[in-house]
């Protein structure tokens, strides 16, 4: 048995779950999908006192366009979020992204919350809700409070939810109109972790860029956003010359792990590749 | 509690039962307690893909779930495909496109496969490799498997006219 030893609970409601959570404090972990929990655990990279499984929990699987956020449970899996209509509608690049978010029968269980939660620095969905300027609405048993995605991930493999919280719904906010987005990846095989990659978002008025986001996973601690890059594109005509510029400064602005997979130059020529794809791909889609 | 509990579930159509410690992944509670060591072992941490079986008719790694999850599902393993004298039309083209050499890949390519032709009955090229994608081969070069996924299809495709 590759795991070590730990108790398990399998609560039937929320209340439960967030009772256990105030009760165990650090020494509880919940499990969603599992499909980052539990290599952790086989790894020994974690032992946590009990595992809190919400499986069971009623309701909290839903994925939907309300007020003009969208919303999506701690129970949505990956393939629900990958095939859903409303994300397509709500949020382009998550829909651009999303066919990178691992494989099949990992999607088949991993939860797009597990996965914001575990912030893996090479992780997707991280840098979209960065870019998208997404909220998580983390629940605890003394109440509920909503966190901003900027403020949410705080390093590597770490957010700000604290031991007794639970992600209980993420919100993304509807992309503008007219808004256009590129996503870029490049990684072993399709589906595995990215070595890099690139989200862009841009709008365009009176042939001039406005609004750019630029985000990068795969390039440090979690999710990173190009502030310099989206400045240098700001007012410049859309194209091929500002696309460079921008692709440039986002290359300057990270300071890249290295692995064996992929030393700093490498990732930092990819940023610079990837961004200028991305921006390309973001500007035929703006109307 | 740490302790062990006994897990019931449902395992290629039979009520089976066996007792485990909520850390014993579902892999290990199909090999070691029940017997069923068709489902192979390799990375146990999602990488490779040998021990995917279907849980509630979707693909899964049995190395990341625990036996405990697995309580009250319906799973269903290589064992439950078919045997010599009754092969899945899937293990015949296999065996007859050189799908496999060592044979470690294989319950899992093949529950794979189940899962993408029970929901694609006629994939494209594109869909096969992106289905197996995840699932690593150090035998075949992957070219075979592809064909016998495809041969596979196209004859399920003919008995089911
Ligand atoms: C082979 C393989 C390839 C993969 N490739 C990719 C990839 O390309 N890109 C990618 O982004 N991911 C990838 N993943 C990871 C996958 O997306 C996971 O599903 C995801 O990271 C975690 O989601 P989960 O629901 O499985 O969470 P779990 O594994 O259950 O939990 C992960 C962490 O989040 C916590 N947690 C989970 N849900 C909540 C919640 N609601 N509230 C508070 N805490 C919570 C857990 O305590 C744990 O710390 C891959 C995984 C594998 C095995
Ligand atoms: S043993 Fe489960 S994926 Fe490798
Ligand atoms: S046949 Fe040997 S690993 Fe695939």
């Amino acid at each position: 048995m590759k795991p070590p030893p730990f108790d398990y609970c399998c609560p039937d409601t929320l209340d439960e779950v967030l009772t256990l959570l105030a009760e165990h404090g650090e020494a509880a972990k919940v499990i969603a999908g599992g499909q980052s929990l539990v290599p952790m655990l086989n790894l020994r990279a974690l032992h946590p006192g009990v595992l809190i499984d919400i499986n069971r929990l009623p309701g909290l699987d839903h994925i939907s366009l309300e007020d003009g956020q969208l919303r999506v449970g701690a129970l949505a899996r990956h393939k629900a979020v990958l095939e859903s209509a409303a994300v397509s509608e709500a949020s382009p690049l998550m829909a651009l992204a999303y066919p990178y978010v691992s494989h099949g029968p990992i999607r088949n269980r991993g939860t797009l919350c597990g996965n914001l939660c575990h912030n893996d620095p090479a992780s997707e969905m991280p840098a979209v809700a960065l870019a998208s300027g997404a909220e998580m609405v983390l629940q605890s048993a003394g109440g509920t409070r909503t966190v901003a995605a900027e403020d949410f991930f705080t390093g590597m493999l770490s957010t700000a939810a604290e031991a007794n919280e639970i992600l209980v719904e993420v919100r993304v906010p509807r992309a503008p109109a007219g808004q256009g987005a590129g996503f870029h990846e490049v990684s072993p095989r399709k589906g595995d972790f990215a070595y890099v990659a690139v989200g862009a978002t841009l709008q365009v008025a009176d042939g001039a860029c406005t609004g750019a986001r630029i985000v990068c996973a795969g390039v440090g601690d979690g999710p990173h956003r190009a502030y310099a890059a989206e400045d240098a594109l700001t007012g410049a005509a859309p194209g091929d010359d500002a696309f460079r510029q921008a692709a440039a400064a986002a290359a300057d602005s990270i300071d890249p792990s290295e692995d064996f997979h992929a030393d700093a130059d490498y990732r930092r020529d990819l940023v610079r590749s990837l961004t200028r794809r991305a921006l390309a791909d973001a500007a035929s889609r703006c109307n | 509690m740490t302790t062990p509990r006994t897990v019931e579930l449902v395992v290629n159509g039979e009520h089976r039962a066996g007792d485990a410690e909520p850390r014993m992944l579902l892999s290990d509670f199909l090999r070691e307690q029940l017997g069923l060591t068709g489902t192979h072992v390799g990375c146990e941490h999602g990488v490779c893909g040998a021990c995917t079986v279907l849980v509630n008719g979707e693909a899964a790694r049995s190395c990341l779930m625990l036996a405990v999850q697995a309580a009250g599902t319906e799973v269903r393993t290589i064992e439950g495909l078919g045997g010599v004298d009754d092969m899945h039309p899937l293990q015949e083209a296999f065996w007859e496109k050189h799908g496999l050499q060592c044979g470690f890949c294989t319950p899992g390519m093949l529950m794979t496969a189940v899962e993408l032709l029970e929901s694609t009955p006629n994939p494209s090229l594109d869909d096969i490799r992106e289905a197996i994608s995840s699932n690593l081969c150090r035998c075949t070069g992957y070219q075979t498997i592809v064909e016998a996924v495809q041969a596979a299809a196209e004859r399920m495709q003919g008995e089911a006219q």
